[in-house]
């Protein structure tokens, strides 16, 4: 399949006519830079909005309790709303369709000490949904579980920064550590994607806190996700619908703001992905354009080469060139130009986003890059455009006739 | 060898059509050196195209080495102009960015041969043409009489049954002329089969067979006493 002869008489033919293979090779060349440069931009600006909310999940809904500011059915203003654990269960059983996971949580501040080690941590009890919600990374032992639920065990889950705190070097898991004056055994470690504070936690058992801290059934705030199959707009009318639901059950106004507060990810997403979106399709339609403008100009100058290879052609011709020989020759050296110029472009493109990425940080570009999918697609875009460019040229050399081609003048 | 029966050949020129060839009937035996004669628009080169493949006759019958000639495909003609013919012209047509030996390989390429083959039998016919030592020398490099020896070094390549010189002398000065016909006197003697259109008598003259054509059609055609170029150099 490999013709060693016919890539030899097209690198002797790039070679022998270095200005113009240089001159269609810069277009292309120029025209990948361009769009390697503006996709890299626009992924960099994408990096900045996504990593902004790498730290929970994206479908997520929080729901916070506060204090009512208007009154409401008879019922004075500055209450103070408390979830229990009953809401909890009414949202999981009432909005079951819309709910993908679903966790209490307690905040409670304490101290923490192991041996020696001693530390305030924020904790956290949560149910054992919690984990993705938060998309919490288990990296030695596990989670919170059912079991430890049911049982009130006391146990934790440290986050990773706590065990270099607590634990130095020493191996976590099946320790007792320390908790105001109360035991817990680690039966996990954990990472977050949110950075060091988030790494700072503790988690333990919802049903655990409730029993030791105060012994009651109240909880701090509820958090979810919903449907993941949802779509933005459906998600944003089912957290509208819960929120109206909860005010109800709580008797609170319809227009108070703060008693309630039912914060939903689609919402800022939506905005978000409307806008990357936007924005996606205007550096496509700028990129197309400018990489069509690369194949056109390539196109025009495998005419001229054609035209100006006329006689050559016709010359071969009469030495026994098939139709096919002759559309090879064109064809491949425009696939040629076009592949290693397109890559070269690309290269040159990659290297720039690399050079001037770290100073790009203040105008909210993080990590300009282009992907190995992107990479690979602009490979057979180009040697699809050389394929294009080079066809309608290939194909008029292959019709010269010999004796108009040969006729002395 | 080759054979023409009431060949005719028009070209359209706006809404009326010019007959070039008005029925020609031709045929050359195999070892012959045949002079194709006539002034300018007698139709001599047309059928010299239409003999080469390179241009198809309207109607009549062309038998070359018992295979008709009819309905050519792209594909097929090049086959043929491959395998039956070798081509000289006037200005030579030597590809301007290959060597000697490359331009006198390139027909073998086109027969599919392989490198190591192609360059062991372009470097015969250069030897044949007495241009070994210019292997290496660019078209640019070289004299018109070289460049024209390099052409007839590459219509040998292919072992042709039937060598076509358009011109062959046309561009080039008396001496190298007959330097180059003395050359082609040879290759007849060794028995190829040569078809040289030209307007130059004294070129005819060095022909076995004299052709003449006028307006389309054979006026004469006779078998002369052949003039050896030798005695001239």
């Amino acid at each position: 399949m490999f013709d060693y002869d016919l890539w030899r008489e097209i690198f002797q033919s790039i070679n022998k006519n270095r200005t113009r293979s240089l001159l269609s090779g810069f277009t292309v060349a120029f025209a990948i830079l361009l769009f390697t440069i503006l996709f890299g931009l626009a992924n960099g600006l994408n990096n900045t909005f996504s990593k902004a909310f790498v730290d929970d999940a994206a479908n997520a809904v929080f729901i916070r309790p506060g204090r009512t500011t208007k009154a409401s059915k008879g019922l004075q203003a500055g209450r103070k709303i408390q979830f229990k654990n009953q809401d909890y269960d009414y949202i999981k059983s009432d909005f079951d369709p819309s709910i993908e996971f679903i966790t209490s949580r307690i905040y409670r501040n304490v101290t923490a000490s192991y041996k020696n080690e001693k530390n305030n941590y924020s904790l956290r009890a949560v149910h054992p949904d919690h984990q993705y919600i938060e998309k919490t990374k288990i990296v030695q032992g596990r989670y919170i579980n059912q079991r430890d639920m049911q049982a009130q065990t006391k146990s934790i889950v440290i986050g990773d920064l706590v065990r270099q705190d607590l634990f130095l070097n020493e191996d976590p898991l099946g320790k007792y550590i320390n908790l105001n004056g109360i035991s817990y055994q680690v039966t996990g470690v954990f990472k977050d994607d949110g950075g060091d504070d988030e790494e700072r936690f503790m988690y333990m058992p919802l049903s655990t806190a409730q029993l030791i801290y105060g012994n009651n059934d109240y909880v701090d705030q509820i958090n979810l996700t919903y449907n993941p199959k949802y779509d933005y707009d459906q998600a944003i009318d089912f957290s509208l619908d819960l929120e109206k639901k909860l005010k109800e059950r709580f008797y609170v106004a319809k227009n108070d703001q703060r008693a309630i507060r039912v914060f939903n990810m689609a919402m800022q997403n939506k905005g978000i992905n409307q806008m990357t979106s936007v924005l996606g399709i205007l550096i496509l339609i700028i990129g197309m354009g400018t990489l069509i403008a690369g194949i056109v100009g390539i196109s025009n100058i495998m005419i001229f080469i054609v035209k100006e290879r006329t006689k050559e052609i016709g010359i071969r011709k009469a030495l026994g060139a098939s139709p096919r020989a002759i559309i090879s020759i064109i064809l491949i050296e425009s696939i040629l130009i076009t592949t290693i110029a397109g890559y070269l472009g690309l290269l040159v493109g990659v290297g720039v986003l690399e050079w001037s990425g770290p100073s790009l940080k203040t105008y909210f570009i993080t990590n300009p890059s282009v992907s190995q999918s992107l990479v690979l697609a602009a490979t057979f875009t180009l040697i699809a455009a050389g394929t294009l460019a080079g066809y309608i040229p290939a194909k008029k050399a292959s019709k010269i006739k010999p004796i108009v081609a040969l006729r002395d003048d | 060898m080759l054979k023409i029966q009431q060949l005719h050949k028009s070209y359209p020129i706006g809404d009326s059509s010019l007959h070039v060839l008005k029925g020609i009937d031709l045929s050359v035996e195999k070892g012959e050196m045949v002079a194709i004669m006539g002034s300018s628009g007698s139709g001599k080169s047309t059928l010299l195209n239409i003999i080469g493949m390179l241009d198809e006759a309207d109607e009549g019958n062309y038998i070359l080495d018992e295979v008709p000639i009819k309905n050519l495909t792209e594909k097929k003609a090049a086959v043929y102009r491959n395998k039956f013919l070798g081509f000289i012209f006037q200005s030579f047509n030597l590809i301007n960015y290959k060597n000697a030996l490359e331009n006198v390989a390139l027909p073998l390429y086109y027969q599919g041969l392989k490198r190591k083959k192609r360059q062991e039998k372009a470097k015969f016919h250069l030897k044949k043409v007495g241009l070994l030592d210019w292997a290496s020398h660019l078209p640019s490099e070289l004299s018109g009489g070289q460049k024209q020896r390099v052409a007839i070094a590459r219509a040998l390549a292919s072992e042709p049954k039937l060598l076509l010189a358009d011109e062959p002398t046309g561009a080039l000065d008396t001496t190298t002329s007959y330097d180059i016909m003395a050359f082609l006197q040879q290759l007849n003697d060794e028995g190829k089969t040569i078809l040289i259109v030209t307007h130059e008598e004294d070129i005819a003259a060095m022909c076995k067979r004299i052709v003449r054509l006028k307006d389309g059609v054979i006026m004469e055609d006779n078998i002369v006493e052949q003039v050896r170029a030798e005695t001239y150099v």
